[in-house]
């Protein structure tokens, strides 16, 4: 008679293991596979963040281990809320926060519907279009400085081209006015492939015969669009707003590579101000704090954002 | 509105989240607007608050 494999491995299981093993209920045998994975979840996001939590309440410095490290309260708590440049770059990070979530969903969505649609050489534009987002972000930000670059940079070119401006007269990450906006670029240049991936997920998943429904009761185009179409993907445009929403929050790399932070510190995100404060100035406690405040912000919008995401799929 | 203080007062789930949601935008828009020092300065108190609220009344009755 053939062994299933389930009794292969119980003969292959040593007598004393499987002595121990015979004892034990379901319920326990479960906690002990899941054990390992709360146990490596603890020590990697759960201790980091309580040991972050409590170094906010000191002055401790990371540079400097052996002096003494004194509980300070709140204090690096009030010294952020009223800070002049911390709010300046709380200001930079929702300017491009903002921006690039709707440049991206608007265009992300966009290319998503016209991909959709059938057409020769469909998959062929769908790499072309996902490219950007394969690449790396220290890459991005280093060819797209020298894409601005005010004398041989092609962004300047085209825009000469277009508008009819002298290319030179304009430099897109040298200028305070600008610079905001090149960032903006960037990085919907790169992540709008993201969205409209999602949204093309979406699209694909409404079934056909629902827009024929809609055209036996004579529905039109634009109807169908606003009554089957937008609610559907919905879902989708919002996890991907999600998505890009928390990934820009925290966003780094990409801005440091293309402005430092510059001109000044116009372009200067929470991220990197906080990347400044715990790594060249070395406040640890107050760098911190600084975490915890940008963690319970996201913490926040995420939950009600969640909440939201989970009533528009119950529709 | 009259349901929602009723919901309030009854403890039910779906008022206290609301409130807590109100309260955790509102923290948000404070820490970025670009108007008022003060605001930005209450905004992380408004921001917990909405927060740790939002955490406990998620286990409220609907």
């Amino acid at each position: 008679m053939l062994k299933s494999s389930v009794d292969r491995v119980a003969e292959a299981t040593p007598h004393a293991i499987a002595g121990r093993m015979r004892g034990l209920s379901d319920r326990t045998l479960a906690w002990l596979f899941v054990a390992p994975s709360i146990v490596l979840l603890l020590a990697v996001n759960i201790f980091p963040l309580i040991w972050t939590i409590r170094l906010s309440f000191t002055n401790f410095r990371v540079n400097r281990p052996n002096a003494a490290v004194e509980f300070v309260g709140l204090k690096n708590y009030l010294n952020i809320l009223s800070d002049r440049d911390i709010w300046l770059t709380m200001q930079a990070t929702a300017h491009f926060l903002i921006w690039t979530i709707v440049l991206q969903v608007l265009i992300g969505f966009a290319l998503a519907y016209l991909i959709n649609k059938k057409f020769r050489g469909n998959d062929l534009w769908t790499t072309i279009i996902v490219l950007p987002m394969m690449l790396s972000p220290a890459v991005v930000g280093n060819f797209w400085t020298f894409l601005y670059q005010p004398q041989i940079g092609l962004f300047n070119y085209a825009v000469g081209f277009l508008t009819g401006a002298d290319p030179s007269s304009f430099s897109m990450i040298g200028d305070v006015a600008l610079a905001p906006w090149a960032i903006v670029i960037v990085d919907t240049w790169m992540w709008t492939p993201f969205v409209m991936l999602i949204c093309l997920a979406g699209l694909r998943s409404i079934p056909p015969s629902i827009y024929e429904a809609a055209e036996c009761d004579r529905a039109s185009r634009w109807r169908q669009f606003w009554t089957i179409t937008i609610p559907l993907v919905l879902p989708f445009l919002m996890l991907a707003v999600l998505f890009r929403g928390i990934e820009n929050f925290k966003m780094f790399d990409l801005v440091v590579q293309l402005t430092g932070g510059g001109p000044g510190s116009i372009t200067e995100l929470t991220s990197i101000n906080l990347k400044r404060e715990a790594f060249e100035k070395w406040r640890t406690g107050y760098a911190s704090a600084y975490a915890v405040i940008l963690f319970v912000t996201v913490f926040g919008l995420a939950s009600i954002y969640v909440k939201a995401l989970n009533k528009v799929k119950q529709r | 509105m009259t349901r929602f203080f009723n919901g309030l007062l009854h403890f039910r789930r779906k008022a206290w989240e609301m409130l807590a949601s109100v309260l955790i935008a509102a923290g948000v828009v404070m820490l970025m607007q670009p108007f008022a020092l003060a605001l930005y300065s209450w905004s992380f108190v408004v921001t917990l608050l909405g927060t740790v609220m939002f955490i406990i009344v998620s286990h409220f009755p609907e």
